[in-house]
């Protein structure tokens, strides 16, 4: 009963899916289609990563639209549609592109049910690609996600798995607010798990405990789930059990799972592949701090990349990237604690 | 040859989605006598604990597993045989015990399979062949993995049959009006496809008044019914867990009700509580459970009356209740006369999870 299916294939589906039982589902950006007007449009790509592919043929160029290479143009058009009773799903190929359009994003969708009094409401879903590892260099590999929970009135989805995907897709374009939903570009084809063909949603601001263990909570997030796995594996044989959790949503962030968790363990390591400044580390080692501080046995670690520019040379990108053994270090230095 | 006589006790398959288990713990030295029944090791899945009974009379010759090592379904974990047994052939048997082809879905697993009843994709799984077949019904809210320590202990001998009911695991999520005939159309239909002209019925919970009223409408067609704390024996049931169970979308609101299910609540593991919300959050099983809820239920009060139509049944009947089931009241087993009656000790709502070989124990020796 089992199927697995890539986090490519889960993404493909939950737009397909959400077109099929909601009219007003829209797909917009650039090359969704793939090339309109060549040769055999079945065929077209579906984007830079090929996830809409046959999604045009489909549903047709009405509701499947290919836009200029111009993100204020996608980003002002989806806010407004959504504004306007449709629920388009934009595409803002990588996150690093976001510098063009932010206005469209922070300062308009992200406001307007507020400084419409609660009247208005704007269904978008901002598709976007994060993450380095695909030797794409300083421009097209970045994180950013942390820049988009700062601000209050969009809501951020990072899965890590193709279950998640699919089910957390759904619940985006379900949802009335503004939602950006960061892809990890790598684990596009990286990750693949058991996936319901049914549509299903899975709420937001439910963290996933990806893995039981007593001795130390890792929260991680996208890619960093798996490589808090791997350590795990291996701290696993040397006695060391580690808890994994991932917030799936970081904007909502399950603060109570969190807390819960480190309660239990009394030891806490963030894993994020944001930059260590302002990121999802800082702020989820100061919410075990402030809330959970008498729990605590050992200081908290956050296992996070440089505070560099992604590099493109593929050594030194593999070194910027946390890594098991550096995870399975900070591990072994929080157990190791006091002793 | 002294081989016949050594028994491999290997790690169960629990369910479809089971590929290894871990042991936690013997309950047994080596060299201890068994008897068949004995409780002889602890196994967990990721989703839920259970013991492991003898299948024989004998003596534990060898833990091969130890505990905290985790293997794949079919591995040898321990060699029950007569004392007077060598241990040369003992350490043969062990060395050259090959693992079984672990059977997965889709690979020589047992054969799921989906029909069409009035409308509505119904999917059911068939365990072992041939003998009088049995037909296992599960609850509201469950799915045929109810039945993972059931369906291979009883099917030794004969086919077993577990099905989702509409609204349930894979079958159709349409439910209509949530009438208790829905249920039963699709029962009767898995009936059928036994292709056996009388079929021994199990059912637990809303399923067991599904399985009551079949073998009131159809008594030709059932050789015997096994009902275990099901519904329609009596009015009180636990609505804030119906309810709650409806409405729960997070694991914080799903893991205190499934804990209502059973006497020692430390069997609901996370797993367990993510398989039941996995299953909630598809599209339709809400309406589906609400849709059944409604038509069955009142607040505490259970809408079907079975237990009054007792002389019009003409079919052998047990009953099997969990002495501490906070779902239905154990003083419902008493309602239903001319039926056999079974209490078990330690076990709540789910007795063929949580005193699995004892409910086993008894279907066998009903059927």
């Amino acid at each position: 009963m089992a199927r697995i299916i890539s986090m490519r294939k889960a993404i493909n589906e939950a737009i397909r899916q959400c077109m099929e039982e909601d009219p007003t589902v829209i797909l917009l950006g650039e090359d969704v289609a793939g090339g309109e007007g060549s040769p055999g449009a079945d065929d077209a790509w579906g984007g830079d990563m090929g996830i809409t592919k046959g999604l045009q043929p489909q549903f047709g160029k009405d509701r499947v639209m290919d836009t200029p290479i111009s993100e204020s143009a996608i980003m002002g058009c989806a806010v407004g549609a959504a504004a306007s009773g449709l629920r388009p799903i934009a595409e803002l190929m990588f996150v690093d592109f976001m510098g063009v359009c932010f206005d469209q994003i922070m300062n308009q969708a992200a406001k307007f049910r507020y400084m419409f009094g609660g009247k208005a409401q704007t269904p978008v879903v901002i598709r976007t690609q994060i993450g380095a590892g695909y030797n794409a260099a300083a421009q097209h590999s970045q994180c950013l996600y942390p820049m988009f929970a700062h601000i209050p009135g969009i809501k951020c989805v990072i899965p890590s798995s193709a279950y998640d995907t699919k089910g957390l897709l759904i619940q985006a374009v379900r949802d009335n607010d503004p939602v950006i939903f960061f892809e990890h570009k790598v684990m596009y084809d990286e990750v693949s798990d058991d996936v319901p063909k049914e549509a299903y949603a899975i709420p937001f601001g439910e963290a996933n405990i990806v893995r039981d263990g007593g001795d130390i909570t890792i929260v991680a997030m996208a890619r960093m789930v798996h490589k808090a796995k791997e350590a795990a594996e291996v701290l696993a044989r040397e006695g060391i059990e580690c808890q994994i959790v991932d917030p799936r949503t970081i904007s909502p962030l399950d603060e109570d799972t969190i807390i819960e968790c480190v309660e239990e363990t009394g030891r806490l390591i963030v894993v994020d592949e944001a930059y260590p400044r302002c990121n999802m580390g800082t702020d989820i080692a100061a919410l075990a701090a402030r809330e959970a501080f008498g729990a605590l046995k050992a200081p908290i670690q956050v296992v996070s990349p440089p505070h560099v520019p992604v590099p493109f040379a593929p050594e030194l990108e593999e070194a910027f990237i946390p890594s098991p053994e550096k995870i399975a270090d900070a591990v072994r230095k929080t157990v190791s604690y006091g002793a | 040859m002294s081989e016949e006589r050594i028994l491999a006790i290997t790690v169960p398959k629990w369910g479809m989605a089971m590929e290894e288990g871990t042991v936690t713990g013997w309950h047994l030295e080596e060299g201890a006598k068994v008897a068949e029944g004995d409780d002889v090791l602890d196994v967990e899945s990721t989703k839920i604990a259970n013991v492991i009974e003898a299948k024989c009379d004998g003596v534990l010759r060898r833990q091969v597993a130890e505990v905290g090592t985790t293997l794949p379904v079919g591995a040898l974990l321990g060699v029950i045989a007569p004392s007077d047994v060598e241990d040369a052939a003992i350490d043969a048997f062990v060395s050259g015990f090959v693992v079984e082809a672990v059977a997965l879905e889709g690979e020589g697993g047992p054969a799921v399979e989906t029909i069409d009843v009035d409308g509505r994709d119904i999917r059911y799984v068939v365990h072992g062949e041939g003998g009088e077949p049995i037909v296992l019904v599960h609850g509201f809210g469950g799915d045929m993995n109810a039945w993972m320590f059931t369906q291979d202990a009883l099917s030794a001998d004969r086919a077993v049959y577990s099905m989702d009911l509409p609204g349930h695991g894979g079958s159709a999520k349409d439910v209509g009006d949530g009438d208790l005939s829905v249920l039963t159309s699709a029962v009767i239909a898995v009936m059928a496809e036994t292709g056996a002209a009388h079929v021994h019925l199990v059912g637990h919970s809303l399923g067991g008044a599904a399985a009551l009223q079949v073998a009131l409408d159809h008594p030709d067609k059932v050789a015997s019914l096994t009902l275990i704390a099901p519904a329609g024996l009596g009015q009180e049931i636990n609505g804030g867990y119906i309810t709650g169970f409806v409405t729960a979308q997070r694991r914080k609101d799903m893991k205190p009700l499934a804990e209502q299910l059973f006497a020692d609540t430390s069997i609901v593991t996370r797993q367990m509580v993510e398989d039941l919300l996995r299953n909630k959050r598809i599209n339709g099983v809400d309406a589906a459970l609400a849709a059944i809820a409604g038509a069955q239920f009142e607040g505490d009060r259970q809408l079907l009356d079975l237990a009054s139509r007792a002389d019009e049944l003409d079919v052998p009947v047990q009953i099997i209740w969990g002495r501490d089931d906070r779902i239905i009241p154990v003083g419902h087993s008493g309602n239903l006369e001319g039926a056999r009656v079974h209490i078990i000790d330690d076990a709540g709502h789910m007795p063929m999870m949580e005193k699995a070989g004892e409910v086993n124990d008894l279907i066998l020796a009903f059927v």
